[in-house]
């Protein structure tokens, strides 16, 4: 036992404990938590806009808990569902392709804080898996891993439903890819910094968050980041009116689950990424954290009152996650599907010269003064 | 610690996730197969003509402009964590930069490259 901790207490050896257990929190809340929800509120939320009764028949003893255990019943269905591959089809590349897509999704959540730093017990502990410098490079170059995912499942499966699907979704996400980089332009040059965790730092002033100064980039940028989740009005790859279900027509079973969560899983990452680049990560509006580490520091001690304080960061977070992934589920129930040249117009001839006359505005706005900088 | 280490056991519980769905399905889904069922699904009909043919040149096009707009992309990340040291001189610096680049979007675009009709 004594050999135990001891090994436990190794600086290195708490360190990875301390990351994998991070780990754990964000899987937990993405695919533990957030997938299964939002395959809920997709359909309760659309029920509900549509006025009809909707997802209430999956029940355990007649109880249905508002159709909550629908996610429960759909998990169950789909474990035990047969995997599918069709004949002539590349089964290799057929059975990496939705492990493309899922392990991009789970690893973007690496650089997002979901919370501020503490110091509880003499330990520095930084709510962010990984304080990378390039953060938001690292987020660029892993969502665009995920192109290779859609592509080769639409080009493995020897189905032209899955090809067109595949070759849509290619030009739509490279196209997208490009303007989601050049609209946070303007907010790099504000904040002077590629870290997110820096980033929030800096946004500790509700004055200074993203969206006081920068809510024409917050625009193009959702829209920019739906649109490379490939989710309506962008959802041409997959349109079931045309495609059949694109990419994914000839996944079945739990491969399909993996293109799906993968779909909302980057729906909590495009969240995360806005409230951390926008609406100030876990800061509260005009409440300072020193301010509340002083205040409940006095009441618990300096350690609990410091964890009280992580607790109410992470909430904070949290909150404005939901808020978020309920706006995009509403632009999801609210909006018809682009046509393709639409989104390919939408793209190149609205969204990247904005983003570049937006570059230029915050220069100006940032050297004359106009914008005061954090 | 190097802060990569972290992001490298998140790739790898990221890809335990991925192995376990695959292998759960592997393991537990029933496997039935006949002639008839393992065609790729065509709306009821067999396959006419294979989906390993030649497909349209714009996507080809588009993933051109891709690299151009994303290298251009890639020289704007550095120079906006500078901007604010670099002054007036890295701003019109960029903005000629960008202007150049904008010539080309414009030629692109009347030469009907991002037309999709």
């Amino acid at each position: 036992m004594d050999t135990i901790i001891a090994f436990v207490k190794q600086p290195l050896v708490m360190e990875v404990l301390i990351t994998l257990v991070k780990i754990g929190f964000i899987f937990g809340l993405t695919i533990g938590f957030f997938a299964p929800m939002l395959a809920w509120v997709e359909r309760k939320q659309s029920a509900v806009m549509q006025d009809r009764v909707g997802a209430n028949r999956a029940g355990v003893f007649g109880i249905t808990v508002i159709g909550l255990l629908h996610s429960l019943a759909d998990a169950i269905k789909l474990i035990f569902k047969e995997d599918f591959i069709p004949r002539g089809a590349e089964r290799g590349l057929h059975t990496l392709a939705p492990a493309l897509a899922v392990i991009p999704a789970l690893v973007v959540f690496a650089v997002i804080p979901f919370g501020g730093q503490y110091t509880l017990w003499g330990h520095d502990v930084s709510l962010v898996i990984a304080d990378l410098d390039v953060g938001i490079l690292y987020v660029f170059a892993i969502s665009s891993l995920a192109t290779y995912g859609v592509v080769i499942a639409g080009w493995s499966s020897n189905n032209n439903w899955s090809l067109l699907g595949g070759l849509r979704a290619s030009a739509q996400m490279f196209s997208y890819e490009v303007t989601m980089g050049l609209t946070i332009i303007g907010l790099i040059m504000y904040y002077q910094s590629l870290s997110l965790v820096d980033i929030v730092a800096k946004q500790e002033n509700f004055w200074h968050w993203g969206i006081v100064w920068h809510f024409p980039a917050f625009v193009l940028f959702l829209a920019c980041a739906v649109a490379e989740n490939k989710r309506v009005p962008f959802d041409a790859p997959e349109a079931e009116s045309e495609l059949v279900a694109g990419y994914f027509t000839e996944y079945s079973g739990m491969k399909f689950v993996m293109f799906w969560t993968a779909e909302f899983i980057e729906m909590v990452s495009i969240s995360g990424m806005c409230v951390a680049l926008f609406f100030g990560g876990h800061h509260i509006p005009f409440l300072t954290q020193d301010f509340l580490l002083n205040a409940l520091g006095d009441v618990f001690g300096p350690n609990w009152g410091g964890v009280i304080v992580m607790l109410i960061g992470i909430g904070v977070f949290i909150t404005k996650l939901v808020i978020l992934l309920v706006l995009q589920m509403t632009i999801r129930w609210t909006m018809p599907r682009f046509r393709y040249d639409q989104i390919m117009k939408l793209g190149w001839k609205m969204i990247l010269p904005l983003s570049l006359c937006w570059i230029f505005l915050v220069g100006v706005g940032i050297l004359t003064g106009v914008m005061p900088t954090p | 610690m190097n802060q990569y280490i972290p992001v490298l056991l998140m790739f790898a519980a990221g890809a335990g996730v991925a192995v376990a769905m695959l292998g759960l399905s592997e393991l537990l889904g029933p496997k039935l197969k006949f002639r008839e069922k393992m065609e790729p699904f065509e709306c009821g009909e067999s396959q006419m003509v294979s989906p390993k043919r030649r497909f349209s040149v714009r996507f080809y096009l588009v993933a051109m402009m891709f690299i151009i707009f994303d290298i251009e992309a890639v020289f704007l990340f550095p120079w906006a964590v500078v901007f604010q040291p670099l002054g007036l001189f890295g701003f019109a610096e960029m903005m000629i930069f960008i202007f150049i680049l904008t010539v080309g979007l414009v030629y692109v675009w009347k030469k009907g490259a991002l037309e999709w009709e």
